[in-house]
């Protein structure tokens, strides 16, 4: 794809946060006592540029922890219920995201708009505008390009800004909204005329064959393989809650005297209780089967029916996981199996 | 469908309770908004999220058929915290519900052939409304045998409708117990499901057949009328996988890539042969 690219000078960096911060909630990478979170920032200089990648990911601007559905007011009259008022979501610039948090949003709209849209989670892309950071360094932990993306990637974001030898950025202009940030800061972007993007990003080694990983997966559904890789899985979901992908919810009610809520609240197929039946009959009743779900969801139920991955290989899971099961090195080990059977 | 919020249920008022079986009830449920009831309509096969709030949302089948209006129907047994709930309200108490949702019995593609329903246990609410629909436009279809059981006497649901069955000549019921659930009085069969289904021995020739119940009579049923000649593709059921959202985006009720609330939940034997036996 051909996107417009700009200058935007070190000078004119702390010019555009602070342009932004007039007219909406910027957020962006800050630190915290060692670790790195998207947080709300008040001054240009709160956000960090030192860091590989935050230590959660930026889904919850789009799909937060906990999302109010609509509310009620009991009395002894019946019930009073009340419409979320969408109005309410507010503009936000989420500044400093990671190119494959940003492709985690892109891909989890997947779900979200599939028919019926979920005008909740729509609303709240729309109010939200992503400035991505290409990536100029990774840890042990990153796979993007196994995954077909890549620490310039663009899915998702809105601008990207690619950081250059003299500390200034390269602005990639990738969607109206970005372009309307451009136009409504003159002064601040200046042309370029030549770009030479991928000389300022990080060199990730690709690790596996990505075009054959849907099929092995999917036909390798009643091998023993994902018993043998969560031998050691707890089943605690931590993988899950940490995953830029991971949309899985439940819906409860939250009720506080008389008033009270439905919210949608983060879940994962991880836990025995996600499946289980009130008869103590469960479709997924062992944690083998369970992480089978999660990475055939992710590497072959998504491809097949909405057309992304569930994982952007930013090795967050294998990160948080307490006994160190890695999806980068499961997913090399899935792709060396040998075809074992075809599907007609 | 409410378009703008697909979280937000409709209000219903429960109009009518019948207690079905012990723990067994049958609300009939009418649109608040008698606006939003003309807009409303389904098909037999759907169902819906029924919610009371404070408490949350339980997944039922509508048990009723789509060819009465105006009101909608569903059966439940009290098994948990929201089916607790609901038992506890009243003629009259509001409710929320919001559907419908899934795909349906194609019953326009079974004109002019034989229909056996085969029922167990608490199942019989999506054949319920199966039934009806069918029975409403009888003549669409030749015999309809209808075959449920129950553990015991005292289990079997909708009994007024069951002597309405059993009284028609348009229709062939066999009710059945399992052994020891039967009273002095029961003039019905006693017997698990499949050989009550393998003695009367329907014929298969130009005949669907649709059953629905517990994964163990699912299980012994299905060989019995592989020997009766039945096709897979001639054998419907519906699946149970637990459900959140019924919209395919909460992510738990799927059985491989087939999600059930959205692909389902109504399943040929053919196509749950190529499934994974998840559910
Ligand atoms: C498509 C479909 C149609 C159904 N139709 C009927 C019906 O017509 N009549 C009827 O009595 N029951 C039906 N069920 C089962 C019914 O949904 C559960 O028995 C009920 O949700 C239990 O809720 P609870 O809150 O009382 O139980 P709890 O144990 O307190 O609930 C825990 C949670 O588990 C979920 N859950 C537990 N068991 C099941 C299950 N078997 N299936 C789905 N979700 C479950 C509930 O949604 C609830 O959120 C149907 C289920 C599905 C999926
Ligand atoms: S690497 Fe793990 S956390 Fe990151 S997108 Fe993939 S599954 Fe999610
Ligand atoms: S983080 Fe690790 S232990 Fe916890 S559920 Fe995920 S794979 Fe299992
Ligand atoms: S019930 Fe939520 S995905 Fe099917």
């Amino acid at each position: 794809m051909n996107h417009q690219f700009k200058l935007l000078r070190k000078e004119s960096y702390s010019g555009l946060i602070g342009n932004l911060l007039k007219s909406q909630q910027v957020y962006g990478p800050v630190k915290q006592e060692g670790y790195t979170y998207y947080k709300r920032i008040s001054y240009p200089d709160e956000i960090t540029e030192d860091y590989i990648i935050p230590q959660m990911s930026a889904k919850s601007f789009v799909f937060p922890k906990i999302e109010k559905l609509f509310s009620f007011v009991k009395s002894k009259d019946g019930v009073r219920v009340e419409d979320k008022n969408l109005d309410t979501i507010p503009k936000k610039v989420i500044f400093g995201v990671r190119p494959c948090d940003a492709t985690g949003i892109h891909n989890l709209s997947a779900i979200f708009l599939w028919e019926p849209e979920d005008s909740i989670f729509k609303k709240r892309r729309e109010q939200t505008t992503i400035i991505s950071f290409a990536c100029s360094s990774a840890d042990d932990y990153c796979f993007c390009t196994s995954l077909g993306g890549g620490p310039g990637n663009t899915a998702g974001s809105d601008i990207q800004l690619i950081k250059t030898g003299t500390n200034d950025y390269l602005a990639e202009i990738i969607t109206p909204k970005g372009a309307e940030i451009v136009s409504s800061n003159p002064g601040l972007f200046e042309d370029v005329d030549s770009v030479e993007k991928e000389k300022y990003l990080v060199r990730l080694p690709v690790c596996f064959d990505d075009s054959e990983l849907e099929d092995k997966i999917t036909d390798a559904f009643d091998t023993a393989i994902f018993d043998d890789l969560s031998m050691k899985c707890v089943g605690c979901g931590a993988c899950a809650f940490i995953c830029p992908v991971c949309g899985c919810f439940d819906i409860q009610d939250e009720t506080k005297g008389s008033m009270g809520q439905r919210v949608r609240i983060w879940d994962s197929c991880g836990l025995r209780q996600f499946t289980l039946h009130t008869s103590g009959h469960n479709p997924r009743d062992t944690q083998g089967a369970r992480y089978r779900q999660r990475l055939m969801h992710k590497f072959s139920y998504m491809p097949d029916r909405l057309g992304v991955k569930g994982c952007v290989g930013c090795g967050r899971c294998s990160r948080a996981c307490p006994v160190e099961i890695n999806i980068h090195e499961n997913l090399q080990q899935i792709t060396k199996l040998v075809k074992i059977h075809k599907h007609e | 469908m409410n378009k703008n919020n697909i979280y937000l249920p409709y209000q219903m008022k429960i109009s009518k309770i019948t207690q079905e079986a012990p723990g067994v009830k049958t609300f009939r449920l009418e649109f608040l908004n008698s606006g939003e009831g003309e807009l409303f309509s389904f098909k037999t096969g759907q169902f819906g999220e029924y919610s009371v709030y404070g408490e949350g949302e339980s997944t039922f089948c509508i048990a009723s058929p789509h060819t009465r209006k105006g009101y909608i129907e569903c059966t439940f047994r009290q098994v948990g915290r929201v089916t607790t709930a609901l038992a506890n309200q009243e003629e009259g108490a509001v409710i929320g519900f919001r559907g419908p949702y899934g795909n349906v019995f194609p019953i326009d593609d079974w004109k002019g052939k034989d229909l056996i329903f085969i029922a167990g246990g608490i199942a019989l609410p999506p054949m319920r409304s199966v039934i009806w629909s069918c029975l409403d436009t009888r003549n669409h279809f030749k015999d309809i045998t209808v075959f449920y059981g129950a553990r015991t006497v005292n289990d079997l649901v909708y009994k007024q409708e069951l002597e309405e069955w059993g009284n028609r000549s348009d229709v062939n019921l066999h009710l059945t117990v399992d052994p020891g659930g039967e009273t002095p009085e029961w003039k019905g069969e006693v017997g698990f499901v499949p050989s009550v289904v393998e003695n009367v021995a329907p014929s298969s020739i130009d005949a669907i057949v649709i059953v629905c119940g517990p994964p163990v009579m699912i299980k012994n049923t299905f060989p019995v009328l592989k020997k009766l000649g039945f096709e897979d593709k001639n054998i419907y059921t519906t699946l149970e996988n637990r459900m959140k959202c019924g919209f395919g985006k909460c992510g738990r009720c799927n059985v491989g890539k087939t999600f059930v609330c959205k692909d389902g939940p109504v399943f040929t034997a053919e196509q749950l042969a190529d499934m994974p036996g998840e559910y």
